[in-house]
């Protein structure tokens, strides 16, 4: 059925989204993304998919501006460092990607 | 209730100064907001500027800027520059605001005193504040029951006394919502007017900024300040970007019946259709209308939304700014400062869009919720060919009590009536139409009027007539 989420759901989107989930939440959400699902489901009689080729985001589209520097050297530079939870002088500090086997 | 309006005429006269109504402010929240709640922050320094604005009207009366000296309040979620700005979520509770809003920049321009940042649900999802991570606001109209939300602070803010405009954003009804649960003016614009540069992203093409207030007139004051062409935000729109609208004094409303058929309290259809006949005696005209897209509305809603809050919020990963956990590598990182940071309703509008975006679900939901969007601009375009204003009541319900839906879907269908006005970005506002009996107390509850795109003035124009001048 379309919209009916089991576990095994629930924790593929936990890794999709990077949020790790208790085995609390991973026990109830897929009864609650369920209902929701199962609500929303209604747009699928909507209408044809061979519209689609014809998307309207707004009012507007493709603008642009100049390629232009806004803001003077190190201006928020200060303010911006002193929000990061690790730095090193003018470096975010971020923890390792690659694991060695050593 | 004061206006900024009429604040503003006693500044000129004399009668009363900027010092007096910014002390005035402050002395509010200090007595009252003990229990409601209302505010996350208050600047107590803003007695400084207000004394500046006061020598600027013995100096310049009337030629001053036309919020100079007024007291007002931001939605956490808006920024200003050395503020903490906390969408109040965890994640964010110890960030600070590195620049200015667009819209803070145009207002602070207009001399306005910014006296606090207002409580909110989490990342503006929810309609009661009660998903706030720093605790619940109240509804100053009956405290045990809540404001409405997201923007329920700003609404409370204003329904208190302590000021007479708050800041709000609106993504699903989050501005017109707590408007009526707190009886005041609340003002969504069409999807563009205003800058949504320096707020936090929630559903980018359905946030908006707007006011609350105590009259129609100030909500427009305060949206024209705020509205223009941005550089940082594309989406702004132009003046001539729609149709300039004629101006009318009398206006063919549409009411939509069927689709208040179902889940509407009847003793607001009751107030509703009080507020009907009073504007067929003031001689407009009000016809039944059909937009049956619509009644799908909140569907489409719940499926655009979180995909783009799956994507807007990404960014709070731990790493740049706001909690970050202590993890082995970089993706234990991100997996527990976000599962820390993130409320239960956040959390499970990420996995929700990241679950409508995904492979296999992607044209089934999203692309036929953009669909569906679509075809509802279109139904609605072709009514507005008829008609000039749509009507509706603001929620099914007046304010309820506080943890009343903890069933989230229960709490989305309080939206059903705004949310179709955020998916197709026409404008829309909210004011009282009446009261009913909850527990033997007397609570507000609003209509909506629903603009054509780009309908702005219209809405303000009928609003201040049918709404300032009857109050």
């Amino acid at each position: 059925m379309l919209g009916l989420m089991k576990r095994e759901d629930i924790e593929h989107l936990s890794t999709l989204s990077r949020i790790r989930l208790t085995e609390k939440e991973i026990e109830t959400l897929p009864k609650e993304l369920s209902t929701i699902m199962e609500y929303v489901s209604v747009v699928s009689g909507i209408a044809d998919n061979k519209e689609l080729d014809k998307p309207q985001v707004g009012a507007r589209f493709n603008i642009f501006r100049k390629d232009s520097i806004t803001n003077k050297p190190n201006e928020f530079s200060e303010d911006i460092i002193s929000e990061m939870p690790e730095s090193e002088g003018r470096f975010m500090s971020v923890k390792k990607i690659l694991q060695t086997d050593e | 209730m004061e206006t900024a309006l009429s604040l503003r005429a006693k500044f000129i006269s004399g009668d009363y100064t900027p010092t007096e109504a910014v002390k005035a402010a402050l002395d509010t929240i200090k007595e009252k907001d003990g229990e409601i709640h209302a505010f996350l922050d208050v600047y107590e320094e803003a007695i400084k500027e207000a004394e500046v604005a006061t020598e600027e009207y013995k100096a310049k009366g009337a030629d001053t800027p036309a919020l100079l000296g007024v007291p007002i309040a931001l939605k956490n979620n808006i920024l200003l520059k050395g503020k903490k700005a906390t969408g109040a979520s965890k994640i964010l509770e110890n960030y600070t605001a590195v620049f200015d809003a667009t819209i803070v920049k145009r207002l602070k321009a207009a001399g306005a005193i910014i006296v606090g940042a207002v409580n909110m649900d989490e990342f503006a999802m929810g309609g009661s504040t009660e998903n706030s991570a720093f605790g619940p606001t109240k509804n100053p109209v009956d405290t045990t029951r809540v404001p409405g939300g997201s923007s329920g602070g700003s609404a409370a803010a204003v329904a208190m006394g302590a000021v007479p405009i708050a800041i709000g954003t609106d993504t699903g009804g989050s501005i017109r919502q707590p408007a009526s649960y707190c009886g005041l003016v609340g003002y969504k614009p069409t999807y563009g007017a205003v800058s949504r540069y320096g707020l936090m992203a929630m559903g980018s093409s359905l946030d908006q900024a707007g006011p609350l207030t105590n009259s129609v007139a100030d909500a427009e004051l305060v949206h024209n300040i705020m509205a223009g062409l941005d550089e940082m935000d594309a989406t702004t729109i132009a003046d001539d970007t729609y149709p300039v609208l004629d101006s009318k004094t009398t206006y063919t409303f549409g009411v939509p019946r069927h689709f208040m058929s179902e889940g509407v309290d009847e003793d607001v259809l009751a107030v509703f259709e009080n507020h009907v006949e009073s504007l067929k005696a003031a001689g407009h005209k009000v016809v039944d209308i059909d937009l049956p897209l619509f009644e799908q509305g909140l569907a489409a809603y719940y499926i655009v939304m979180p995909a783009e809050v799956s994507s807007n919020l990404a960014r709070y990963d731990g790493i740049r700014y706001g909690h970050s956990a202590e993890g082995e590598n970089l993706l234990d990182v991100y997996e527990k400062s976000r599962a820390e940071g993130f409320g239960a309703e956040v959390k499970r509008r990420i996995l929700l869009g990241t679950h409508v975006l995904s492979s296999g679900y992607y044209d089934a939901y999203y692309g036929k919720a953009e669909l569906a969007r679509k075809k509802m601009r279109e139904e609605l375009n072709d009514v507005f060919e008829k008609v000039d204003i749509i009507l509706t009541p603001t929620a099914p319900t007046p304010a309820f009590k506080l943890g009343d839906k903890e069933d989230p879907l229960a709490m989305y269908k309080q939206d059903i009536f705004t949310v179709p006005v955020n998916l197709t970005g026409v404008p829309a506002i909210s004011f009282p139409m009446g009261t009913v009996e909850r527990d033997s107390k007397s609570l507000p509850v609003g209509v909506q009027y629903i603009g054509p795109h780009g309908g702005d003035a219209r809405l303000f124009v009928a609003g201040k007539t049918i709404y300032d001048e009857c109050k």
